[in-house]
């Protein structure tokens, strides 16, 4: 009986060693571990046996059931294991192959470059403001010290609804400083981006229509140097640190010193190229302390209060930023061009 | 305006490169444009002498030339002119020359006879006659020729030798400062800017021609309003010629093309000192007699160029005492020009009103070099120095005799602006501190009189009128990158977005999020795009601004609608052959009607597709945009008259009892009036509506604790029955539990019976506080297929 036990033992161990497949496994398992099994077959001779032979009998047949049994999980879990390799790779996939579609629209450049310049201002504490396009001459005009006879007034130069030039397309977004000073509470800091209309033929560097960014602060003790910290902050965020700027002495009737903001050019770092025709220095703003008499004609007094203004294109700083050589391409949207941004 | 720098050196001695003079020109505020140097097209061109000359042996026209271009051996070079004599000095474009235009000389053979270069005329060099009177016309510029061309020698270059090397700089000059259109005016801010002394010159006439001038002319301004000073003076015995070869050179350089002495001369005068001149012949000043005034309604003049016009009462003009002889300040006229006869000249320096001479110049389509500068508003102190210039002129170029006296009317004596000096409050706005003493010699080096806090604005100076003014004098020559760069103190304000651009944002995020690119459309159109999108000609929204003086019939009207726009950027990218196209724009609409007369201004979203787009996708985007602003109550009611939209496939967004806006396929014939043949879709949602439609900001609800019961049902109804009259009805049918309503098929065909049709859907029950039995929700589906029954026909499949 100890023969035969070690028999089984060693039969079944090598057996299950070289099983292949998960039916053989079944099989062998039944052949030796099942209700009629080989090993039961042994066990039920355990009878014939003496009292003093049983223990140390079942014992061994106690030893050699386990034994099988951890062989029959070992096979069968490397049987798993070859299958789910077999699995695998019949699921390999190519993964050249192109993903499937997912598409996300996308922003407009010149908007990419504005929300980038409010949320600038808004993290500054700048209010955004909204006005109309179709807007009266005297908010336009008048209210900015542009007096009668100013030449951005003439009809070849502003687009207007009336004879008597009173309704016009806003030319700037400068009129949202008036309706700020004329509605809001002092100190005022707003940002007031928009459309702006001018009668220009379109060409590569000019449209009918095109988008300003106005920005106002109004409070006591407001410095020329305040507006220069502030703009040279704007510029800084729009075209990484240490952006050279520099102010250059400019008119601009709303304003009084008014001046030019220039940022030296990322491409030749101011030598001078084709990018910056030969200047080394981009144009980027216009802007200076806000005219006294501005102030006055909406009621602010000019001895208590001082403020500065700047007005920015917008097409042209994102045509900078992406380096976009066409202005056209910015209102032709062609979906190549957009899904570009 | 362009700048001789030789001119300006007259005037104060600048001896910077190009380079530091227009940067340090535009830090102080005369913004420079281009530097260039006259003639730098023109290379390796030398003076060269014709030693001989003999006919080319194979042709009957050509010479060849031996010419001595001061290199030790002459050079041989072929020429068809006829014009060259042995001796005569010429220009020579040496082989490997560049000549303006950038044409490139090069050694060669003509007809098989070595030509080592070419001769010049003055045209090949970018010349006009009217620079060299004494050059050929046809033929080489003989040098030796000119009496004016002295002290040439051979192999000498030739811009040099011609005084064809000046530097010109370009400004830009800032509608305040009329005061800068003038060679003395922009001196002066270069002596401020490179600290140079300013070396005014005081012209001084001899005077001394026959006559009296309070004789020979006699000058009234009725318009007196219009004309501030009136000042005139006389020349006899003019000998009409070329002005000298240096006055010659110096209008070139500033673009001004020389005629004759006294022209040139009014010219030479308007940019040395900015005052615009006029020169009449006398003979035709009828009377003698000189009248500034209004013109009459329907009066005739033919100005200087050859053109009619036809004056209103709004043109000033300068009439003798039978008709007008000149347009005040913009054009002299044919009938008292200066030609080659002229012996008796008069001089008009006078100061007109700047917005009359703008208005009547505009008015008649002709801005001059003289309007742009009066429209500006001139200096009335101005107008005598510059005669008494243009007389000592006439003697200098020996053109005529002046006659003694001036005619000088002063209707309005301009008073000087006197303004207190306020250090404190000046260092207040720049946020600077520059100390007294230098804002005063700051001042001063701008010809301000500074005596104590008082400082007298200089008469050009019209821009200066307070404090502010004089803060920017003070920061353009401190130097505006010398200001300190500081952060805003004070009270701190709390920005952001105002509600409605915060939802702008959200729609944006989403559009793009469901894949939609954003697009930027002109806000003006065509009237004619209205046809297109099929409006009716009676249309209540077709009433549009409409711009008077339009670019262009396309962007004429202001667009009650944003449809046409995206249709436009629609068929574009169509027409660019993309594939597919999926955008958003939020726009405005134009509507007649706000306040002050001015528009009402709406934002619309509106999408546009084609290309794998159909009506269930767009509503699906719609919905997801919906969703997101968290609006309640949405519901879609189809729409069959909206004349630019299918019949069939157009729906109205509801928000509970608002509309939000519409969407669907873009009726065929719209598209076609686009030349678009596929499948066109569009939405058009109002942003106020959105607003109002827009829900709470959301509040957690807990997750459900107990088991939902899903059932699903098929019931057959009549083919016109709407799956949305079925889902209200299955809503309705509910006791309480349902809490889902999925459409998951529609089917028609056998063995469902014509004319009907086979709705699907998946109905979830749950209640919130215990989980559901069988017969619970059964008893809810039974009520739902009872009412269905009852309202619609709907029986269970």
């Amino acid at each position: 009986m100890k023969e035969q036990l070690a028999k089984i033992r060693s039969e079944a161990l090598s057996a299950l060693e070289s099983v292949k497949d998960a039916v053989a496994l079944d099989e062998l398992r039944v052949k030796y571990l099942g209700k009629k099994g080989e090993l039961t077959a042994v066990l039920k001779q355990m009878g014939k046996l003496t009292a003093e032979e049983r223990p140390a009998m079942g014992a061994l047949a106690n030893e050699v059931r386990a034994a099988v049994e951890t062989a029959v999980e070992t096979a069968a879990q490397k049987l798993e294991e070859a299958a789910l390799e077999v699995k695998l790779r019949a699921e390999t996939v190519d993964v050249t192959i192109p993903g499937k579609e997912a598409q996300l629209g996308h922003k407009h450049p010149m908007y990419m470059a504005l929300d980038e310049i409010k949320d600038i201002f808004v993290g500054m504490g700048f209010t955004v403001l909204d006005g109309p396009e179709i807007e009266l001459a005297s908010y336009n005009f008048d209210k900015l010290n542009a007096e009668e006879g100013h030449p951005s007034r003439d009809w070849s130069d502003t687009f207007y609804f009336d004879e008597d030039s009173r309704v016009m397309l806003r030319s700037q977004t400068s009129p949202m400083q008036v309706r700020a000073m004329e509605t809001m509470e002092l100190p005022i800091r707003i940002i007031a981006p928009g459309r702006v209309y001018r009668k220009d033929e379109v060409d590569a560097t000019h449209s009918p229509m095109f988008h300003q960014v106005e920005g106002m602060v109004i409070d006591k003790h407001v410095t020329m140097a305040d507006l220069k910290g502030t703009l040279n902050l704007l510029a800084e965020q729009l075209f990484g640190k240490g952006t050279v700027t520099r102010f250059r002495p400019h008119h601009f009737p709303f304003t009084e010193p008014s001046c030019e903001m220039d940022v030296q050019c990322h491409k030749c770092g101011g030598a001078g190229c084709a990018t910056c025709k030969g200047e080394g220095w981009i144009e980027l703003l216009g802007a200076g302390m806000i005219h006294p008499r501005v102030l006055e004609m909406s009621g602010i007094d000019p001895e208590q209060w001082s403020g500065w203004a700047f007005g920015m294109g917008l097409e042209r700083t994102a045509m900078r930023r992406f380096k976009i050589a066409d202005l056209r391409l910015i209102f032709e949207n062609d979906v190549r061009f957009l899904e570009q941004f | 305006m362009n700048l001789s720098r030789e001119w300006l050196n007259e005037f104060v001695n600048v001896t910077a490169s190009d380079k530091d003079f227009a940067e340090a020109m535009t830090l102080s505020g005369s913004k420079v444009e281009t530097t260039a140097v006259e003639g730098e097209e023109i290379k390796n061109v030398v003076v060269g002498k014709v030693l001989s000359l003999v006919r080319h042996p194979d042709s009957d026209h050509m010479w060849i030339c031996q010419v001595d271009v001061g290199k030790g051996s002459p050079i041989q070079i072929v020429t068809g002119a006829q014009n060259v004599k042995e001796g005569d000095l010429v220009p020579v474009a040496l082989d490997g020359s560049t000549l303006p235009g950038g044409k490139e000389i090069h050694a060669g053979k003509l007809r098989g006879e070595l030509s080592d270069g070419m001769l010049c005329s003055f045209a090949e060099l970018g010349l006009d006659q009217r620079d060299f009177p004494a050059a050929y016309a046809d033929g080489i510029w003989i040098l030796s020729d000119d009496a004016e061309l002295t002290g040439l020698t051979l192999g000498q270059d030739i811009r040099a030798a011609v005084g064809l090397d000046d530097h010109v700089v370009e400004f830009e000059i800032t509608p305040n400062r009329p005061d800068c259109l003038s060679v003395i005016g922009l001196a002066r801010e270069a002596s401020a800017t490179f600290g140079a002394p300013l070396k005014l010159h005081t012209p001084e006439v001899k005077g001394g021609a026959d006559g009296n001038l309070a004789e020979l002319l006699d000058v009234e301004t009725p318009a007196a309003d219009l004309v501030p000073r009136y000042t005139a003076r006389m020349v006899r015995n003019v000998k009409i010629a070329p002005s000298p070869k240096w006055m010659r050179q110096r209008l070139r350089a500033m673009g001004v093309r020389p005629i004759n002495n006294i022209v040139d001369i009014t010219n030479y005068v308007m940019l040395e000192y900015g005052q615009p001149m006029h020169a009449f012949d006398y003979r035709y000043v009828k009377g003698g007699k000189i009248i500034v005034r209004r013109a009459e309604e329907g009066e005739k003049l033919t100005t200087l160029d050859s053109k009619e016009h036809t004056l209103t009462a709004n043109h000033l003009v300068i009439a003798d005492e039978d008709r007008a002889v000149g347009l005040a300040g913009i054009m002299g006229g044919e009938n008292s020009e200066i030609v080659d006869d002229t012996t008796d000249v008069v001089f008009e320096s006078a100061c007109f009103d700047g917005t009359t001479i703008r208005k009547g110049a505009l008015a008649l389509g002709m801005r001059t070099e003289a309007s742009a500068k009066f429209e500006k508003g001139l200096d009335p102190m101005n107008t005598l120095p510059a005669v008494e210039r243009a007389c000592e002129l006439v003697e200098l170029l020996g053109a005529g005799e002046v006659v003694d006296g001036v005619i000088d009317i002063l209707n309005f004596v301009p008073q000087p602006t006197v303004l207190t000096l306020e250090p404190e409050k000046i260092n207040a706005l720049l946020g600077t501190e520059v100390d007294r003493e230098t804002m005063v010699s700051i001042l001063k080096s701008l010809d301000f009189t500074v005596g104590g806090d008082q400082v007298t604005v200089p008469s050009w100076r019209g821009d200066v009128r307070r404090m502010a003014d004089l803060a920017e004098e003070v920061a353009r020559f401190y130097g505006y990158n010398n200001i300190p760069t500081t952060l805003m103190r004070g009270q701190t304000t709390l920005g952001g977005f105002s509600p409605a651009e915060q939802v702008e944002r959200r729609l944006g995020a989403s559009c793009r999020a469901l894949g939609f690119d954003e697009i930027i459309t002109y806000s003006f159109i065509s009237p004619t795009y209205y046809d297109k999108i099929r409006w009716p000609q009676d249309a209540q929204r077709r009433k549009s601004f409409k711009i008077l003086n339009p670019l262009g019939e396309d962007t004429s009207i202001m667009r009650t609608t944003t449809l046409p726009s995206m249709l436009e950027i629609l068929t574009r990218n169509y027409n660019f052959r993309n594939k597919s196209a999926r955008l958003y724009e939020v726009g405005r609409t134009y509507t007649p009607g706000g306040k002050d007369g001015l528009a009402i201004e709406s934002k619309y979203l509106t999408l546009g597709a084609y290309g794998g787009m159909d009506f269930f996708t767009l509503k699906g985007v719609v919905e997801a945009i919906l969703k997101e602003l968290r609006c309640d109550n949405i519901s879609f009611v189809a729409v069959t008259e909206n004349p630019s939209y299918h019949p069939g496939r157009c729906a109205a967004v509801w928000a509970g009892g608002q509309v939000l806006g519409v969407l669907g396929q873009v009726h065929p014939l719209a598209a076609k009036n686009y030349g678009v043949d596929t499948e066109i879709y569009a939405a058009e949602l109002s942003l106020a509506a959105l607003m109002d439609a827009k829900g709470a900001d959301p509040v957690y609800t807990p997750l459900p604790k107990f088991p939902a019961v899903t059932r699903d049902i098929a019931v057959v109804c009549d083919l016109a029955v709407t799956v949305g009259a079925l889902e209200d009805c299955i809503a309705r049918g509910a006791k309480g539990l349902l809490k889902e309503v999925t459409l998951f098929d529609i089917y028609t065909g056998a063995p469902i019976p014509e004319g009907k049709k086979s709705v699907a859907f998946n109905l979830t029950l749950r209640a919130d506080d215990r989980s559901l039995t069988a017969e619970e929700a059964d008893a809810d589906v039974s009520a739902i297929l009872a009412l269905l029954e009852q309202e619609l026909g709907a029986t269970l499949r």
